[in-house]
């Protein structure tokens, strides 16, 4: 994955809560075999709607979108965060993230900053007109008012958005735990390796 | 000296930790990974692209399910009849040619076995009680009716699984949701589980395993089991379980992945010390009267939305919350509904009876016992059961509950997802309502515009027979044969 170290720019201010997964991209899009070109379906729903915050123009290219409680509750669907991305979405801030949709993210470089209600409120108000900063180092949400509102994040997780770490690779590198958890297995639950199907009559 | 009393949850847990990093970061053994079409081709392609192989094909079970489509699949002459929509039949091509290149295990669209993987996974024996399983797919929860930890995970996961057999999690935290007392007649494992939601809330799981507890779930079907932990994610828990016992064994004994001989009695055993130890302790803990639970309908955009049959759609102003208040406008703008209309006035054009929530035999039977002898009301357009795999198709048909639903005005489909998200062609029409067995009433899910009623299979008949949302206990005995 990409090294992600601080998100700097306009953030869309969209606010609602229980965004789900089938509103950040509906099922008609996942008939790709590929990461790329979902943008386009992205939030279709809600960008349909005249005057909604995708069209203003301000807004073009932000790389940080607001939100309310649950932010992408419902569907695995890992589209969600490659739609995203495709978008030039890099952070979402809200107040509650559902857990699948909170490991896609992390797994796409995707920060999930998680804050209280009223520091949420307060950047939706000030990000109308003004940009926001995400400093992972430090934990931080800054805004050009002097706000400083501190996200606590998985240290495990933040270590590998900073350093761009390959988690398969990671894991790759515990072959031996996992070679002897297998044997280990096998002596314990010996039928759970014997998987031959046998063809109904 | 004794050790701390455990929960089922944490019984699974700890017998699957491979590793365990200092910040309490674990690396978790899978033993089952379901596979389908729609988040897999990315995960092979990066396998390929980074040169890895598949560490456990064996342990790795393959089916297409989410974008057939549920009409006739072989032709008269016996070849596979084409797949119209180009970008389908690319998505299915390529599962069908990732599966036997990686040595994984696949059942073909056309198999008598095919089905939803949710159903299959258990209908085959593959799902186990004790095991860990994931898929690339929210509803994977539905395997806790086993007695699994199962749960749903993006496509990077499901590489990591494909290369690993592992994952990286934190422990979840616990929690009970405890059923006292037993259901009234005529209230199902679904009308159950969406009174559930509605007091918890959709985000009322998140982080947390939920154990369903309670006499309620011991005398409860298999089916009904896997129906309410299959929608534990739309409570924000990411799994649910229930724990397996004798009826639980007596469903898996004899199918085709299950353990055999000597490998069985030692498995059942296992099982059985899988329970919650008494005494054990939950994060958090929430009691429902089960006698409180009338036949539930959704009346909104989200499946914490839900209201007896018996009750009104409600008014905006009667949530505390202001968000939720503005969320609830929308919601019924959505639906086109009136705060205060009687539930049973509302007309649905559309029923659909299938999803990984709903389309076991026992739902099938559920609704062809309502439809028996009846038709559906004349304002319904379109009515489709779409059995959730081939075997159960054919046990339906065995029974003769296909004429049933033909009888009454249903098409009998193919099995599949089919309407409950609607990747395929069966999509419910803009501003149309449809009366549906499955999970999700999110903003366009049965089709762009549509307008989803969650309910049970009784209640999907009798919305059908009404041609509105029904009580389905006050539907008068119908005569076998009658017209």
């Amino acid at each position: 994955m990409k090294a992600v170290s601080t998100i700097e720019g306009r953030a869309i201010p969209l606010g609602l809560k229980n965004v789900d997964t089938d509103v950040i991209i509906p099922a008609h899009w996942l008939k790709t075999v590929s990461r790329e070109g979902l943008g386009a379906g992205a939030f279709e729903t809600i960008r349909a709607a005249p005057g909604n915050p995708f069209d203003v123009e301000d807004f073009a290219n932000a790389p940080i979108l607001i939100a309310g409680d649950n932010f992408g509750c419902g569907s695995s669907r890992e589209h969600a965060a490659w739609a995203m991305l495709d978008m030039g979405l890099t952070a979402v801030i809200a107040p509650s993230f559902s857990d699948i949709f909170a490991g896609n993210a992390f797994k796409n470089g995707i920060l999930a900053v998680e804050l209280p209600q009223d520091q949420v409120d307060r950047l939706l108000e000030i990000a109308k007109d003004q940009p926001i900063t995400i400093d992972l180092e430090n934990q931080v949400v800054t805004t050009p008012f002097q706000d400083r509102f501190e996200f606590q994040i998985d240290p495990f997780r933040k270590r590998c958005l900073l350093e761009g770490l390959d988690e398969i690779g990671l894991t790759l590198a515990s072959e031996s735990a996992i070679a002897a958890h297998e044997i280990m297995r096998r002596g314990t639950t010996p039928w759970l390796d014997k998987t031959n199907r046998r063809r109904s009559a | 000296m004794a050790s701390k009393p455990r929960t089922l949850y944490e019984k699974i847990w700890d017998q699957h930790v491979v590793d365990r990093l200092d910040d309490g970061t674990c690396l978790i053994y899978i033993d089952r990974h379901l596979v389908h079409e729609v988040t897999s081709p990315q995960a092979f392609e990066a396998l390929r692209l980074a040169g890895r192989t598949v560490r456990r094909p064996d342990l790795t079970l393959a089916v297409p399910d989410h974008n057939l489509p549920t009409t006739k699949r072989i032709a008269a002459d016996g070849s596979r009849l084409p797949i119209e929509d180009t970008q389908s039949a690319a998505q299915l091509a390529a599962l069908e040619c990732n599966a036997p290149s990686f040595g994984i295990d696949y059942i073909d669209a056309t198999a008598p076995e095919q089905g939803i993987v949710h159903v299959v996974g258990p209908e085959q024996g593959f799902s186990l009680p004790g095991t860990t399983i994931v898929c690339g797919d929210s509803h994977t929860a539905a395997h806790g009716g086993i007695g699994a930890l199962a749960f749903g995970i993006g496509t990077s996961e499901v590489e990591h699984v494909l290369a690993t057999q592992t994952l990286q999690l934190r422990p979840s935290k616990t929690m009970e949701v405890r059923v006292d007392g037993m259901l009234g007649p005529g209230v199902t494992a679904k009308d159950l589980i969406l009174h559930i939601i509605g007091i918890i809330g959709t985000a009322g799981g998140t982080g947390h395993v939920i154990e369903y507890r309670g006499r309620v779930f011991e005398e409860m079907s298999v089916e009904g089991r896997l129906t309410v932990c299959n929608m534990s994610i739309e409570g924000g828990a990411r799994a649910g379980l229930i724990a397996p016992d004798e009826r639980v064994f007596e469903y898996l004994r004899g199918r085709p992945y299950s353990p055999q001989g000597d490998d069985w009695d030692n498995a059942v055993t296992w099982w059985r010390s899988l329970a919650t130890d008494e005494g054990a302790y939950f994060d958090k803990s929430v009691v429902i009267e089960a006698a409180n639970v009338e036949p539930t309908v959704s009346w909104g955009t989200s499946p914490e939305d839900v209201v007896a049959v018996g009750g009104c759609v409600p008014s905006p102003d009667s949530f505390a919350d202001p968000s939720k208040q503005d969320a609830v406008r929308k919601s019924l703008d959505y639906m086109g509904l009136a705060p205060g209309t009687p539930i049973e006035d509302i007309a649905v054009e559309n029923i659909f009876i299938g999803s990984c929530t709903n389309s076991r035999i026992e739902d099938l039977r559920a609704a062809a016992e309502v439809l028996k002898g009846r038709k559906k009301a004349p304002n319904v357009r379109w009515a489709i059961v779409v059995p959730g795999s081939g075997l159960v198709k054919r046990q339906a048909e065995d029974e003769g509950l296909d004429r049933i639903f033909t009888d009454a005005g249903f098409e009998w489909r193919e099995p599949g997802c089919s309407a409950c998200l609607a990747m395929n062609p069966d999509k419910v029409p803009p501003g149309e309502r449809c009366a549906s067995t499955s999970n999700r009433n999110f903003v366009g899910r049965q089709g762009p515009g549509s307008r989803t009623h969650l309910v049970s299979p009784a209640m999907a008949a009798a919305a059908a027979v009404t041609g509105r949302l029904a009580d389905v206990r006050n539907l008068a005995p119908c005569q076998d044969g009658a017209a």
